[in-house]
């Protein structure tokens, strides 16, 4: 897995010139930047409260109960008790703060210190933790914090203090996450030999590591904290003394025929709070990652950009080795590539190509073998040919004939064409199968998508087929589950799949790869039978010249999305034309050589 | 099948019953202060004394539980202190109305947030940007906000709605409907949002597994591929996820039946733990702890039914 990783290092976000500060990137993203000001502004006002008003939050004026909003003293109102809103609201500021200040560092200490123990020691330690977080995360914490009250009575700071608890796993199974990842990272490694002890490998190395993503989820917990402590103190289990944005809703909601507009002001600010960090915890993530995922466009994102890229010109002229002259004067050819570009967008909505203009014949009845090294685009391709790309894929320009019927312009062609007419081999044979239905079920469905068959029709259809496949006692074989079946087994089911609708060609990408060596050589065999038994055209892509001497007929080099060589077989083995091939030729070789 | 499905059971029922002895254990740890509590601040030591000899408050803590939970199985969970109504009448008249809210709900927020989630995987580009969005803030707004929010816009301003009150369907379908339609638009929010966004998230896991490119390249149709197999994979962890969100709806309760007077199992609670009446708190907590006990159990049992490997292990 790691392999494929290092193979596309263009997709990997490109290692940008880290700013200075983490602030001066999120004071960049407005929404960021407004979010901030705004919870500030909401901090300093709750702070100097008692600078901003003078009137006293508990204070009960006889002549201003239900003031309306912007009435002369009372700039929000008043509520039943004639208590100014907005200087409740402003004083309630501090209950939020407190609450907020307790929830963060009850349920930070007890997570994160968790995290890092059981993600750097792993084992029983860990085995224990987990249980513990998976009972309290199985827990419904409100009902929990709401029955407590029956001991605790109003007091708040107990409540938050539990509620801290009831929340600290969240931390946990984040930080545990991280430094699991972290912990075989060579740079933990080489402070263990330096001789660090694991306390300051912990505190030093790892929880700068988990810095990131725990301020992130802080912003998400400070928000849970604001509407926990305001939910609380809404259902009334607040200390009906201090005043907080909860009961000021509270009370104005006890009020609400009387005086409609007091729910507002407090159910506004909550909600903009709430809003406030959560909207500030996503700028944070953009900020920290900056140029993280592909983003996942619609066809019609996709179709502008392709176009785009066609405006900004082909980018140079499409080199193609000519054509074998034997090829040239035979017209069997069922399926003919020109000129097929395509690519993958990054983050910055540009397209990077992949294929850069491939020409490609296959003839009736020929196998033909598309070589190359990982990431030289040959499964993509195979994939294009059957219109299953990955749907973040745009394709350029070209076509893909078969028969004369451009598939790539014609949707409809395309749908017809596929699984009927051309069908696929994958590479993994176990992922190829979805796991939540028989082998029977599958096949029988797959084959009834494209032939009009009763079930019962394609069940005796596919009976002898998957014998034939080399699969003995195929009744039962049908009753089974993918995970059932050996990943020999679960390919020949595939390849009794694909030919099991008489297709006129087969994709077959790396179909032995994932296969035990002597498993490999039977399939490889199987393949051919069924080749020339059927006088199916096979495309088959593999990074393995064994495969390719063994199998085909004509091959096709690839290197970096551009077909370099192409030839019949014994022609290219005995005199490569391209370097790129004769190094290709010569490494494999020296790589058997190893082997035996 | 039958044995992974029992195994998970008895898994969830020995939480329960760590869950139960911990909240007996904090009910009941000062039997003191609950006699202080029931007789008020004018009590001397002596009546204090006699109180909890009178409730049993003076034995071991191991043995009130003992005796609670056999209490349990025989239908007997002791009365309120207060107004001297036992606690399992005092359930059974408030259950319907919690299961009300709490049925309706899952059930509209499962249909919806497929729907949507799937939606959103499938078509991505500005409906996914759309869906993602809202549920961020669907999932962020508090219940008891939208609640307030909904009498606000439909009860006060615009009286659609009865903005109080419970109307049992017996009585009359149609006020039963009436009556639960603000609370349960209130539980839907939140539900949806974490509920959608979880599908959302499970669709495109599994739109991008290997036997879906191999299903398209047989030929089958996109809506058997997203209907028949990629739901089929994708309902695993959505069906998680319900268990989860069920666990936050059962918090939502106790708010959305604070907001609309609805007399359930939530403001039972609520009222029981203002007034210190921990008998009937316990009853209420363990109604709640059942409810999920059920909801795990329904979860796990689909999880077998639709995903063969889960049936083995």
């Amino acid at each position: 897995m790691s392999a494929t990783d290092t193979e596309l290092p263009a997709t990997a976000p490109a290692p940008r010139k880290k700013s200075r500060s983490m602030l001066g990137r999120l004071l960049r993203n407005p929404l960021g930047a407004i979010c901030l000001a705004f919870l500030l502004l909401v901090m300093v006002c709750g702070v100097f409260a008692g600078l901003i008003t003078s009137i006293d939050p508990n204070f009960s004026e006889l002549l201003a109960v239900n003031a309306r909003p912007f009435s002369p003293g009372h700039l929000l109102g008043a509520d039943a008790s004639g208590r100014d809103t907005f200087a409740r609201l402003l004083y309630g500021t501090r209950a939020t703060m407190t609450a907020c200040a307790i929830v963060l560092v009850v349920s930070l200490v007890l997570g994160v210190t968790a995290g890092l123990v059981a993600g750097y020691y792993r084992g029983r330690v860990e085995a224990v933790m987990d249980f513990i977080a998976d009972v309290i995360m199985s827990l419904p914490g409100i009902v929990m914090l709401i029955a407590l009250y029956a001991v605790t009575g109003p007091n708040m700071n107990l409540a938050m203090t539990i509620f801290g608890v009831i929340i600290a796993p969240t931390y946990f199974r984040l930080v545990r996450a991280v430094v699991v990842s972290v912990r075989s990272e060579l740079y933990v490694d080489a402070a263990k030999v330096v001789g660090l002890s694991d306390a300051r490998i912990l505190s030093r190395h790892i929880l700068w590591a988990v810095r990131g993503p725990v301020t992130i989820h802080s912003a998400g917990i400070l928000a849970a904290g604001i509407a926990i402590q305001a939910g609380v103190s809404f259902i009334g289990l607040g200390d009906p003394t201090v005043p907080s944005w909860g009961t000021v809703l509270g009370d104005a909601f006890a009020n609400i025929y009387r005086n409609p507009t007091g729910v507002i002001w407090p159910a506004l600010l909550i909600s903009l709070s709430i809003l406030a960090l959560v909207l500030l915890g996503n700028a944070l993530r953009d900020a920290m990652q900056a140029g993280g995922s592909t983003p996942r466009m619609s066809n019609k994102q996709k179709r502008r950009l392709a176009a785009t890229a066609d405006r900004a010109g082909i980018k140079e002229p499409v080199s193609t080795p000519a054509a074998p002259a034997a090829a040239a004067g035979r017209d069997d050819v069922i399926l003919s590539i020109r000129g097929l570009r395509m690519g993958y967008p990054n983050p910055d909505g540009e397209v990077r190509e992949v294929l850069h203009g491939i020409d490609l014949d296959v003839h009736r009845g020929e196998v033909h073998g598309l070589v190359g090294e990982s990431g030289s685009g040959k499964s993509q391709i195979a994939f294009a040919i059957l219109g299953i790309l990955p749907r973040e894929a745009v394709i350029l320009g070209g076509s893909i004939s078969l028969s004369h019927e451009d598939l790539l312009a014609d949707q409809a062609a395309q749908r017809r064409a596929r699984g009927r007419r051309i069908a696929y081999i994958p590479q993994e044979p176990m992922s190829n199968l979805d796991p939540s239905f028989t082998i029977g079920a599958q096949l029988i469905y797959g084959l009834r998508a494209v032939r009009k068959m009763t079930k019962r029709e394609a069940h005796a259809h596919l009976i002898p087929l998957l014998e034939r496949v080399g699969i003995r006692d195929a009744e039962r074989v049908m009753k089974l589950y993918p995970h059932e079946i050996s990943g020999g087994m679960a390919q020949r089911v595939l390849i009794c799949g694909a030919v099991a609708t008489d297709p006129e060609i087969i994709v077959a990408d790396e179909p032995t790869t994932a296969l035990d060596v002597t498993v490999q050589a039977e399939v490889l065999e199987l393949l051919r039978e069924l080749t020339r038994e059927r006088g199916l055209a096979l495309v088959l892509v593999t990074h393995n010249l064994g495969v390719v001497a063994d199998l085909c007929e004509t091959v096709s080099v690839m290197r970096e999305g551009r077909v370099v060589e192409l030839g019949d077989v014994h022609g290219l083995f005995e005199n490569p034309q391209e370097d790129y091939t004769k190094n290709l030729l010569a490494s494999s070789k020296r790589v058997e050589m190893l082997e035996y | 099948m039958f044995f992974t499905l029992l195994k998970k059971l008895l898994r969830s029922a020995v939480v329960l019953l760590i869950v139960l002895f911990a909240t007996f254990a904090l009910m009941f740890g000062n039997g003191e202060g609950i006699a202080r509590g029931i007789l008020g601040l004018g009590a001397n030591e002596q009546d204090i004394q006699n109180k909890m000899q009178q409730l049993g408050l003076d034995r071991p803590l191991l043995v009130q539980f003992w005796d609670w939970l056999t209490g349990v199985v025989t239908g007997d969970l002791g009365k309120s202190y207060f107004t001297g109504e036992t606690v399992s009448s005092a359930l059974q008249n408030r259950l319907p109305v919690t299961l009300s809210l709490v049925i309706p709900t899952v059930i509209i927020a499962v249909v919806i947030s497929v729907f949507l989630g799937v939606a959103a995987a499938y078509y991505g580009g500005w409906l996914d940007r759309t869906v993602q969005t809202a549920t961020g803030i669907g999932a962020a707004i508090p219940g008891f906000i939208v609640g307030v929010a909904l009498v606000f816009a439909f009860a006060v301003a615009i009286p659609l709605f009865p903005a109080t009150g419970y109307v049992p369907f017996t009585t009359s379908p149609a006020g039963w409907v009436a009556s639960i339609t603000l609370p349960v638009i209130t539980l839907l929010i939140g539900s949806i949002a974490g509920l959608a966004a979880q599908v959302r998230g499970a669709v495109i896991d599994t739109q991008s597994r290997d036997f879906v490119r191999t299903l398209r390249a047989r030929g089958v149709s996109e809506a058997a591929i997203v209907f028949r197999h990629v739901l089929r994979t994708a309902s695993g962890p959505a069906i998680t996820a319900v268990g989860l969100i069920v666990i936050g709806l059962l918090g939502g309760v106790v708010f959305a039946e604070q907001i609309f007077a609805l007399p359930g199992i939530g403001q039972l609670l609520n009222l029981s733990a203002q007034s210190g009446d921990v008998e009937m708190v316990m009853g209420c907590v363990l109604v709640m702890t059942l409810i999920l006990l059920i909801v795990n159990f329904a979860v796990d049992t689909a999880n077998v039914l639709l995903n063969p490997k889960a049936r083995i292990s």
